[in-house]
């Protein structure tokens, strides 16, 4: 079973590749739209890759209102 | 005509398939414009018949194979009429697009959506037209209408009841939650995954496996195994007008269209 501090360093890792930017250039309390320069097209994208990775379902809705990559982790690690 | 191009679509007939490419920017919202041309595509598609063996639509824009109905236009066009003429004009729409997903659905042609990307609300019944979905593993389906205060209007519940168990369809339409590739093909919507980018090849190589086979004995089994739920789908269209006249619905279509977001009932 995964910690909370590993899905969210693997979440940040995941968005860091995918987004081409430099995974020491997020942390866990980034706003992910703001700083991955992302609409909520991309987001939907980085959800279907996110289950994908870590084998889960995550339904859209629970992420209505989460912009931080901390939180989403947290999301995910109820799913594991 | 064997081949068209239009302002959203084309078609061309390709080996023992007629293609359909959806290329309305920025996501294939299926407003006046389209209705129009996929009103051409079914006028021509009886003279494919003798021709090919099967139909593939698909989708030539980046975020998918169709984001649903323009819900921009709708609203816009709407605005200025008061609720009768509006009333009217919605259920004049419904009727045409009816009319192409049946006879999408009808055609002995075995037709196949190539799906990637967004895959929502009218796009999704389009997909649920077809005999086969093949789906891209990053396609995304879903129904968002009720978080506009609608249901699907496009036939989306009588074939979605068509194709799966009533727990999924259940969850698809009063969640509005969108559902991966991987889930869909679980469920029952999907009947191949493809690799990033490879639904337009995979439904391809199905196409020539079709042709392969006697026309009229693919034709006989498709109509046995497909029937058409010709009933559900005009009492679909009585449901949405029934909604659709309540001031939440403008409303609700008011914040959708004055957000720039891509997709604003999503997160």
């Amino acid at each position: 079973m995964r910690t909370i501090d590993q899905t969210t360093d693997e979440v940040l890792e995941l968005a860091a590749r995918h987004f081409k930017v430099p995974r020491e250039s997020l942390s866990a309390g980034d706003d992910f739209f703001k700083k991955l320069g992302i609409d909520s097209l991309q987001a939907l994208e980085m959800l279907t890759r996110l289950e994908h990775h870590f084998s889960i379902e995550l339904p859209d809705y629970e992420m209505q209102g989460v912009s931080d990559f901390r939180t989403l982790a947290t999301r995910i690690q109820a799913r594991l | 005509m064997n081949s068209f191009t239009g302002t959203t679509l084309s078609w061309s007939l390709r080996d023992s398939a007629v293609e359909l490419e959806l290329h309305r920017l920025p996501a294939n919202e299926i407003g006046s414009e389209m209705l129009a041309e996929l009103e051409q595509f079914i006028a021509a598609l009886d003279g494919f018949t003798k021709q090919a063996s099967s139909l593939i639509v698909h989708s030539s824009i980046a975020s998918g194979f169709s984001a649903g109905a323009d819900l921009r236009e709708l609203y816009h066009s709407s605005l200025p009429l008061d609720a009768a003429a509006r009333l009217t004009g919605v259920r004049e729409f419904l009727h045409r697009i009816h009319a192409v997903l049946n006879a999408i659905d009808d055609t002995p042609l075995t037709t196949i959506a190539a799906v990637h990307g967004i895959c929502f609300g009218g796009g999704f019944e389009l997909a649920l037209a077809c005999d086969l979905v093949v789906a891209d593993k990053m396609a995304r389906f879903c129904f968002p209408e009720l978080r506009l205060g609608l249901i699907p209007g496009f036939g989306g519940i009588p074939r979605l009841k068509r194709d799966l168990g009533n727990a999924v369809v259940r969850d698809l339409l009063l969640t509005g939650r969108s559902i991966n590739a991987q889930k869909a093909s679980t469920a029952g919507l999907v009947s191949q995954l493809a690799a990033e980018g490879e639904a337009l090849s995979l439904a391809r190589a199905t196409a020539a496996q079709v042709a392969k086979f006697d026309r009229t004995t693919s034709a006989a089994a498709k109509r046995f195994v497909k029937p058409i739920p010709y009933e559900d789908l005009r009492r679909e269209i009585d449901l949405f007008c029934e909604l659709f006249t309540r001031p939440a619905v403008m409303e609700g279509l008011r914040k959708f269209a004055e957000s720039s977001d891509a997709l604003p009932y999503l997160p």
